[in-house]
Order: structure tokens, then C-alpha cells, then sequence
């Protein structure tokens, strides 16, 4: 049995007694002695949290090894608070057979037997094409959790709509990356003043907006749930909140740095800000923060997209979309909680409960027989981003090079301490 | 010339007139003024920069511009050569990073560089320490095609521009052109107007200092100079623009329209030009159409642009 001692849980002093892998009991500090055998670890002055669920990462493996592969991918998960990870179907071969499933699980467990679990998002389309269903029966068998397109929408709206109805019969939730395909090809960054004065092509935030008014109301017409990823704008926001009223079983997603950056940082045609969809205004930025508080937005993701920095290294043009994203996001997210943005219970909600709920994963609330899932962060701890600083095979971020404050200091998944 | 004996030239790179401050600018066109009688001299060459260096590297495609700097070099005496996509290694996937690391290790004093990619220059910049200018980078600067028309507006309206007004007409969204020239005539002090199709106008437009028309007669009106920019072709192509001749009559400055501006209004245009599409064919040819003025205007000023960068750090003045 292990007790972790005086560490500090929402605001207050707590034990926790853990054994085989469950949480035994979370008591008030002091409350009662601990059992005889059983191991101390005093955690005075660090923060207890549940393990994190990132619902959206892409670990690149197989296909694009050199940016990041599932055993670097799960570190950085691991260091990053993250118990769980769905990773995105946009491999090279596409995980659209149970072939690249088996593979990917199997990768997961050689590298990282005791976690962070992996869960693959079955890809909705053969090869991500948007023309012909994956046999998402096939794949769900094989361990996928979710299913999702991401990164290449599907167009054709008849075919989604099947594939939400052939999905939902199998239990599995659809994530979509709404992009209406073709407002703004070829488009580099928002389209806002800022790309106007670059010269540079921007998406209008209709770009998004038109593809979550057509999932929201294909949800309520079919009456089956839709997750929308990464909502970077306020209009999304608005159609959201709108179909929710309405009772649609829509949720969402943002990530971090649509909370902490907008599209000015793109200023200097600075290529480790470009991504997709792409930083929007200060207005969506603040409607953003309104949102994951009142819990329209349900989640948070991190949208982890490494890249090798020769991929970033050039013209905004040729430059790749994404940040990478594991390493950094409870960090980035404790500056919101610094700024008085979120409360420590917000990130309990954001990045674990309500995950969990939404794609059908264990998690821990710290009740007795929970899976002993669990960190302990040191909000003091002051640290740079940099490729040394972090697990990621890739150091694509706009945060590279700033100073960040609060770290895992100790992880466990199912009672096993991870470092 | 005034007030350049103190004066000292701070920039390692032109990339674009928003990094100028007023000085800057009237220094450079004054330099440019000394360095015009160079060119009407029967041997127009002096040694100003012998043994100086200078590439022009043009990604993109373009005639008058790459003359334009290899005439202003040469009659400097620098040396100058030139670098294109076909002649560089960047058809042979090797990235905009590596041709320039190459192109540095040759020790070059300025390269100048065209790119279709915006931020092309400032990428440069950032990465080499020789000096960089601006031959035109995507849809975003053309700091010396603003420079010397404002070079030639001087010869016009003298040093003063405060209380003229020019208007900028055709393809604002994708030209370079016109928002060097809109932030440099801004702050010389010019009531700037444009004029296009919705469909051609940037993101953000209404936060720029301009008045904007979509009527060229309303446009036109009392306005001192009109500058004409060129249509490229492919714009038709992406959906911006129903078809060529719907666009002229719209949108091609004619007699009649230069009839309504003020008197003794000129015109201008960076060329090449499509007659009959944005500028009729005897405006194109009339005595208010600075176009020549303009060519030769740009050797002069890009002959003080290379003159102030190569010699930034040897303490001369002129």
C-alpha cells in the first residue's frame, strides 16, 4: 500500500492511500495514521491531480517516425500529466484497417506496458480520402475508441452523415475537424486585419463556423452525438451553445494556445504559429476562456502536432501546420489559472472528468475503487521550453524559448509510479 | 541636399517603408537625386562601390526590376550577379534556407531578393548577416518600386506631398505595390484613396489610412495623381472577377475619368502594363504618364538603396 502524504488537493491538505492499482480512500491530511507497510511518500507543497485524457494527438508513427513515434509520443504524454491519449488516424499507412490498429497498440505496449494508455481514432474515411466509410467495425474491434477525419474534412455531407449513423450504431463518437473546403484554400492564418497587412492568405472564421453549423444540425436531425475539435473561433462558440439549448448532443474542444494566443503572433511571418485552424482574433481568444469556464466548450486537447524543425524552418508558406503540444499544455494551462482565467477544479473538468465521459474512458475522481491514475505537480517549479526541456521529438511551438511555471513532478498510472 | 552630414543610415536591410522613419526616407531620395546626374553623364559609371558585391537573387520572374538593380550596381562599379530559380539549387527541392546559406558563404554585401512567398525577405534577414532588400516579396512589400515613385512624384510636386492626393486603382488584395505605396505616401503626408472590386481588396482594408471607393469616377475625382496597378491575369481564373472586359470597363482609367481629377494630374504604374485592361492605351502614351519617368527613376533610387547598404558599416557619407 502507498500513502501519498499532505499533498495539496483543490485547495486542500489531503492523504491518499492507493493499493493494487485503485485508490483505497482521500482523506483530510492527518485525518488517520496511515496503515502499517505502508510506503510514504510526503507531498508537502505539490498539488495532486488525476491523470489527464488528451483526446487529440497525433503521435505520427507509422509513416512519420522523425517528427515523433508512439514511444516518444506517450513519454511526452507521461511527463505532460497524461494517463490516456487518443491519437489521430493521419499516419502513413492511414489507420483505416485493423492492421495499423494492431500495430499501434502493439507499439504502445513494447514501449510503455504500464501507460500512458493509447487509443487509437479509427480514420472515418478509406485512407482519408472523404470518398468511401473505413470498416469501422473492423476497427473498433481492433481497440479504435473514436472516429475522426481530422486534418482532411470530409466533404461530401451525405457521406458524413452515414458515417455518423454507422458510428453511432457501433457505440463510437465521432471528432470533427470542421473546415468547409473551400472558403479560403489554401489559406496560411486567420483572414483578419493582421493577414491583410502581411500579405498573406487567411481563413475567415466562416470557414470553421459553416462546418459546425452543419455537424450541429445533422446531430439534431439525426439525434446522435458529434464532438467538434479544436474550436478556435467565437462564431463556433455561439453555434455550440445554440445547439445545446436546442438539446443537441454536441460537445467540444479547445486547445491551450487558442486561450493564451491570437493571430498577432503571426507578426514577423512567424512560421511556429502557423496552424490549423489558426490562431483567430483577441475577441475569440476571450470568448474562448467564457466558454471552457461555463463549460460550453466541454474539453480541453492539445492538437499535439510535431513536426522536425526543418519543417518549420522557412517561409510561412512553405512552413507545416502545428505546435507540438504535450509537454507544454498543464504548464500553458497554469498560467491561465495564475491569471485567475481557470480554478484548479476547471482543469480536473477540462482535461480528465469530462474526457472521459464524452469518449467512454476510465478515470479517476479520487473515490475509492478509482483507477490510482494520478500526478503530483509542482507549481513552483520554473522551467524553459526547449528541446532539451521536453520528451517530444519536436519542439514546434510558439511557447519555444519562454519560461513556464509548474511541472509533474511524480506520476502514477493504476498505482505504479511512471518516474 | 540638407542635413545629411549627421546623418547615419541604421538599417542593415530595407524590407519594407514601414521600417523608415521620415529622415530615412528623405535622405535616400535626396542621395538619389546626386546619383541621377550620374546617369544622364556620358560615361555613367563611377567607383563608388568597387569591389563590392552584390546578388540578385530572383526566385520569382521579373525583367525590369533585376535590370533595374543590376544598371544601378554596375554604374556603381559593384559586381553583380544574378541567381534565378532555374540557375539555383532550390529546383532541386533545396530549401529557400540552404540557397541562401550557399549564396552567404560567396560573401556577398547586399542581396537583393524576389520571392513569391511573403516574409520571403525578412526570412532572409533573419538568417544572414549581409544586407537584404526587398525586390518584392509575395503579396506583402515592394519597398523600392514605392520608393522611387515617390522618387518620381518629387520631380512633379516637389519635397512637400502634404495636401496631395493620389488614388491607388485595380488589384489591391494581392499587390505588393500598393501597400508599400500606401504606408509610404500615408506618412509623406498623402491623402491616399483606392479603388477596386470587393473582391480585390485585403482582409482588414477599412483599418488601412485610405478612403475606399468601388466607383472609379467617385474615386478619380480632384484626386492629383492616379496609380495604376497591374491585373494579373490569374485572378480571373481563381473566381475573383467575372471576365476581363467587364473588368475594364469598370476599372480602366481612361480620358474621361482623368478629365474628372485635378488638373494637370499625373499617372502612374509600375508595369508591366496591360493596355485596354487597367490603363487605356492613349493614356498609357500621354504626357501625364510618368511610366518612363518612373524606369528611369528607378535606377536612381535603387543606386542610393545598394549605396547605403553596401557602405553602412565603412562610416561614409555622401
Amino acid at each position: 500500500m502507498l500513502c501519498i502524504a499532505n499533498a495539496r488537493h483543490l485547495e486542500a491538505p489531503v492523504d491518499l492511500l492507493v493499493k493494487d492499482g485503485k485508490i483505497v480512500t482521500m482523506t483530510p491530511a492527518g485525518h488517520q495514521p496511515p496503515p502499517e507497510d505502508c510506503k510514504i511518500l510526503d507531498a508537502a507543497g505539490l498539488l495532486l491531480f488525476p491523470s489527464l485524457i488528451d483526446c487529440h494527438v497525433h503521435l505520427r508513427e507509422p509513416g512519420f517516425e522523425y517528427k515523433e513515434d508512439i514511444a516518444s509520443g506517450l513519454t511526452a504524454a507521461a511527463h505532460g500529466g497524461f494517463g490516456a491519449v487518443m491519437c489521430m488516424a493521419n499516419t502513413r499507412p492511414v489507420n483505416d484497417s485493423a492492421a495499423v490498429t494492431t500495430f499501434m497498440l502493439e507499439r504502445a505496449r513494447q514501449s510503455h506496458p504500464h501507460g500512458p494508455r493509447l487509443y487509437p481514432f479509427a480514420a472515418a474515411t478509406m485512407g482519408l480520402k472523404g470518398e468511401s466509410m473505413a470498416p469501422l467495425a473492423e476497427l473498433k474491434e481492433a481497440g479504435c475508441k473514436g472516429v475522426s477525419n481530422d486534418g482532411r474534412p470530409v466533404e461530401n455531407t451525405e457521406l458524413f452523415r452515414r458515417i455518423m449513423e454507422y458510428a453511432a450504431d457501433l457505440g463510437m463518437i465521432i471528432s470533427d475537424h470542421c473546415e468547409d473546403p473551400w472558403l479560403a484554400r489554401g489559406w496560411l492564418m486567420n483572414e483578419s486585419r493582421t493577414s491583410g497587412l502581411l500579405g498573406v492568405k487567411g481563413q475567415p472564421w466562416t470557414g470553421e463556423a459553416l462546418q459546425v453549423a452543419r455537424d450541429v444540425l445533422l446531430a439534431e436531425y439525426l439525434g446522435l452525438p458529434i464532438h467538434i475539435a479544436h474550436v478556435s473561433c467565437k462564431e463556433a462558440v455561439d453555434l455550440i451553445a445554440w445547439a445545446k439549448a436546442r438539446g443537441v448532443k454536441v460537445t467540444a474542444e479547445t486547445c491551450p494556445h487558442y486561450l493564451l494566443l491570437d493571430d498577432t503572433a503571426l507578426e514577423g511571418y512567424r512560421a511556429n504559429a502557423k496552424v490549423s485552424p489558426p490562431l483567430r482574433g483577441p475577441e475569440d481568444r476571450e470568448a474562448l476562456r467564457r466558454a471552457v469556464r461555463d463549460g460550453i466548450i466541454d474539453i480541453l486537447a492539445t492538437d499535439h502536432a510535431p513536426h522536425a524543425p526543418h519543417e518549420k524552418d522557412g517561409t510561412l508558406d512553405e512552413a507545416a501546420f502545428g505546435f507540438t503540444g504535450l509537454d507544454l499544455a498543464l504548464s500553458l494551462c497554469w498560467r491561465l489559472v495564475e491569471e485567475g482565467v481557470l480554478g484548479e477544479a476547471d482543469l480536473h473538468r477540462l482535461w480528465s472528468r469530462r474526457p472521459a465521459e464524452i469518449f467512454d474512458l476510465p478515470w479517476n475522481g479520487f473515490a475509492p475503487g478509482d483507477p490510482a491514475d494520478f500526478f503530483l505537480w509542482d507549481a513552483e517549479a520554473n522551467w524553459q521550453v526547449s528541446p532539451e526541456t521536453i520528451h517530444s521529438k519536436s519542439c514546434n511551438t510558439p511557447f519555444a524559448g519562454q519560461n513556464l511555471r509548474g511541472r509533474v513532478k511524480h506520476h502514477w498510472l493504476q498505482g505504479r509510479q511512471l518516474f | 541636399m540638407t542635413d545629411t552630414h549627421h546623418y547615419h543610415w541604421p538599417h542593415k536591410d530595407l524590407l519594407d517603408v514601414t521600417q523608415l522613419a521620415p529622415a530615412d526616407v528623405h535622405h535616400l531620395l535626396d542621395l538619389a537625386e546626386t546619383f541621377r546626374e550620374i546617369n544622364s553623364r556620358p560615361v555613367k559609371k563611377v567607383p563608388t562601390l568597387k569591389g563590392k558585391t552584390v546578388v540578385l537573387f530572383f526566385v520569382e520572374n521579373s525583367t525590369r526590376t533585376k535590370t533595374s538593380f543590376d544598371m544601378a550596381g554596375k554604374r556603381l562599379s559593384a559586381d553583380t550577379f544574378s541567381l534565378g530559380k532555374a540557375g539555383s539549387s532550390l529546383n532541386k527541392g533545396e530549401s529557400l534556407k540552404d540557397t541562401a546559406l550557399t549564396l552567404q558563404a560567396m560573401s556577398p554585401d547586399v542581396i537583393v531578393i524576389r520571392h513569391s512567398s511573403s516574409g520571403a525577405a525578412a526570412y532572409l534577414a533573419d538568417l544572414l548577416p549581409c544586407g537584404i532588400v526587398n525586390g518584392g516579396d509575395g503579396w506583402h512589400a515592394h519597398p523600392t518600386q514605392a520608393l522611387l515613385d515617390s522618387f518620381s512624384l518629387r520631380q512633379v510636386w516637389g519635397r512637400d506631398f502634404s495636401g496631395k492626393s493620389l488614388l491607388i486603382l485595380g488589384d489591391i488584395a494581392h499587390s505588393r505595390v500598393a501597400r508599400s505605396n500606401m504606408h509610404l505616401l500615408h506618412a509623406l503626408g498623402v491623402r491616399v484613396r483606392i479603388c477596386a472590386p470587393r473582391t480585390l481588396l485585403p482582409a482588414g482594408v477599412e483599418h488601412w489610412p485610405v478612403e475606399i471607393f468601388s466607383d472609379l469616377r467617385q474615386a478619380v475625382r480632384d484626386v492629383d495623381a492616379v496609380m495604376c496597378l497591374r491585373l494579373q491575369l490569374e485572378r480571373q481564373q481563381a473566381g475573383l472577377l467575372p471576365d476581363l472586359s467587364e473588368y475594364a470597363r469598370r476599372f480602366c482609367l481612361g480620358a474621361e475619368h482623368l478629365a474628372l481629377a485635378a488638373p494637370e494630374a499625373r499617372v502612374l504604374h509600375p508595369g508591366p502594363m496591360n493596355r485596354g485592361l487597367e490603363i487605356a492605351n492613349d493614356i498609357a502614351d500621354a504626357p501625364a504618364c510618368l511610366v518612363l519617368d518612373q524606369v528611369s527613376a528607378g535606377v536612381a533610387t535603387r543606386m542610393a538603396i545598394l549605396y547605403l547598404l553596401a557602405m553602412r558599416n565603412e562610416g561614409g557619407t555622401v
